[in-house]
């Protein structure tokens, strides 16, 4: 079971409240976990990645374990604690302003 | 007795302001979206209860919003709740994937436009700027987006396809962004002739189709822009917005970048009406919904001085359709006023006396209920205003 925590602003358009917890078959990667994801909550499409290029939007970023994976290929295998479900991964919007 | 409805889009969310008839007392309904940017919300002619809205955000990007039953409640087109639609049994969610037709019907070319520096720039879509419902048909809607191009929807905003013949006129790779982007931000469906359509860009100007959308023609004759090489070309103007009396759809009202504009033949040819206006910079043109003679700007300083002239806010009033105007202040801030009222932000009821709403970037919204002999704030405080649009309910 792999959890994903939403910023605020996406658990508001997928109706949901606290963590999302996915079940993924084979590898757990962000490509595989998003696939889920907008599978599970349709209306997530084109809000984290282009709905065309599948490239993450700009101003989000991907943390789990205390890094920073959002400069990972899409298809790099996710940490060994977020696949088992002890940590959970991070959708993050990136500080801006002032 | 008739009531009235206000739909206010701002950099933070929506808001429904509603009132009786009298127009004395308002019911503030929002944030809607909050935190959101909504560059717009329109209702359907066909159906005052299906209102359509443009969510976006810089990290989220683009999101369209439908509501049925006048503002209350609020979905994603294709996701409403417990609507499953796809073979593994859940909702589409298509509602906001926009996506630059790159037929062989728009053409190589119209994969990049003129970007800031002179050299060629792909098309992105940032937004949606504007939606307009038709006349006749509540599940079908215009978007009016950035990069310019206009969408289509016939599924009430489950899915958009664009009208990509704009795009494929050719001149194309000639417009450029002004400086809040290159956004088609004014549409208007003719009421009488459904296969006529008027779009606006910055800054690439007017067009019109006559055929659907199947073909468009550049609309921008007679306008006169010093800042772009050739002051009169077919192209590049910074038009800011365009009106239509739906009882007049041949005449046409335009406020440049500079300049107020008339045309009375479809925007074959136009000419300035701005005669003594304090300054013809501004955003947003409207008209009288019983006389289309009486047209309402609020001049703007200058293009590098978003507010109104003299830290007074004035509505300007011509009921000569354009060359002779006379300032309307009463109940407006006539001293340390430096609020913008942007290209989206002012609308008419259908009431009788008119009346005349806008929205100002300080939050407030103000209203008319004499077309615009005295003024009043529905609302003092909201965010930024980016949006007005008003129903007439019966």
């Amino acid at each position: 079971m792999i959890r994903v925590i939403l910023p605020p602003h996406l658990r508001g358009l997928a109706r949901v409240r606290g963590e999302v917890e996915l079940e993924v078959v084979g590898p757990a990667t962000q490509r595989s976990v998003l696939d889920v994801l907008e599978a599970r909550y349709p209306m997530l499409q084109g809000t984290i990645r282009d709905h065309v290029t599948q490239q993450r939007r700009p101003f989000l970023r991907f943390f789990a374990c205390e890094e920073d994976l959002s400069h990972e290929s899409p298809d790099a295998p996710l940490p060994d604690a977020v696949v088992s479900g002890a940590e959970p991964l991070l959708i993050l919007g990136a500080i801006a302003g002032g | 007795m008739s009531n009235v409805r206000v739909l206010v889009g701002t950099r933070k969310g929506a808001f429904v302001l509603t009132s009786d008839g009298k127009r004395e007392k308002w019911e503030v309904s929002g944030p809607h979206f909050a935190g959101w940017e909504i560059y717009h919300l329109k209702g359907s002619p066909a159906d005052p209860n299906r209102l359509y809205a443009s969510q976006c955000s810089g990290w989220f990007g683009q999101v369209i919003q439908r509501s049925d039953d006048g503002g209350k409640s609020w979905t994603q087109p294709g996701t409403p709740p417990g609507e499953r639609t796809t073979p593994e049994g859940m909702p589409k969610g298509e509602s906001n994937k926009f996506v630059y037709d790159i037929s062989t019907q728009t053409g190589k070319p119209l994969t990049t436009h003129q970007w800031y520096d002179g050299t060629q720039h792909p098309w992105e879509f940032k937004r949606v700027w504007h939606l307009e419902p038709s006349p006749s048909d509540p599940n079908t809607v215009y978007a009016g987006v950035e990069d310019a191009a206009l969408f289509r929807s016939k599924d009430g905003g489950t899915s958009w396809q664009e009208l990509p013949g704009l795009r494929g006129h050719g001149s194309g790779p000639r417009w450029q962004p002004g400086a809040g982007g290159m956004c088609l931000h004014t549409i208007i469906l003719d009421p009488n002739d459904p296969q006529r359509i008027f779009i606006a860009i910055s800054a690439a100007g007017a067009f019109r189709t006559d055929d659907a959308g199947k073909t468009w023609q550049p609309i921008n004759k007679g306008l006169h822009s010093q800042y772009i090489p050739e002051p009169t070309a077919e192209i590049g103007h910074c038009v800011h917005h365009v009106a239509m009396h739906p009882s007049r759809p041949k005449i046409l009202f335009m406020q440049k970048h500079w300049d107020v504009m008339r045309s009375d033949n479809s925007g074959d040819s136009w000419q300035e009406v701005s005669g003594n206006l304090p300054t013809d910079f501004g955003f947003v043109i409207d008209i009288h919904a019983h006389e289309p003679e009486t047209i309402y700007v609020v001049p703007i300083k200058s293009d590098s001085e978003h507010f109104p002239p003299d830290g007074k806010l004035r509505v300007y009033r011509s009921r000569t359709g354009g060359n002779e105007w006379e300032a309307l202040t009463k109940g407006l801030p006539q001293s340390d006023c430096y609020v913008n009222v942007l290209r989206d932000a002012m609308a008419v009821d259908s009431l009788d006396k008119c009346g005349v709403y806008f929205g100002t970037t300080g939050g407030q919204v103000y209203a008319s209920t004499n077309a615009g002999d005295s003024w009043a704030p529905i609302v003092r405080d909201l965010p930024a205003v980016l949006s007005i649009e008003v129903q007439t309910l019966t």
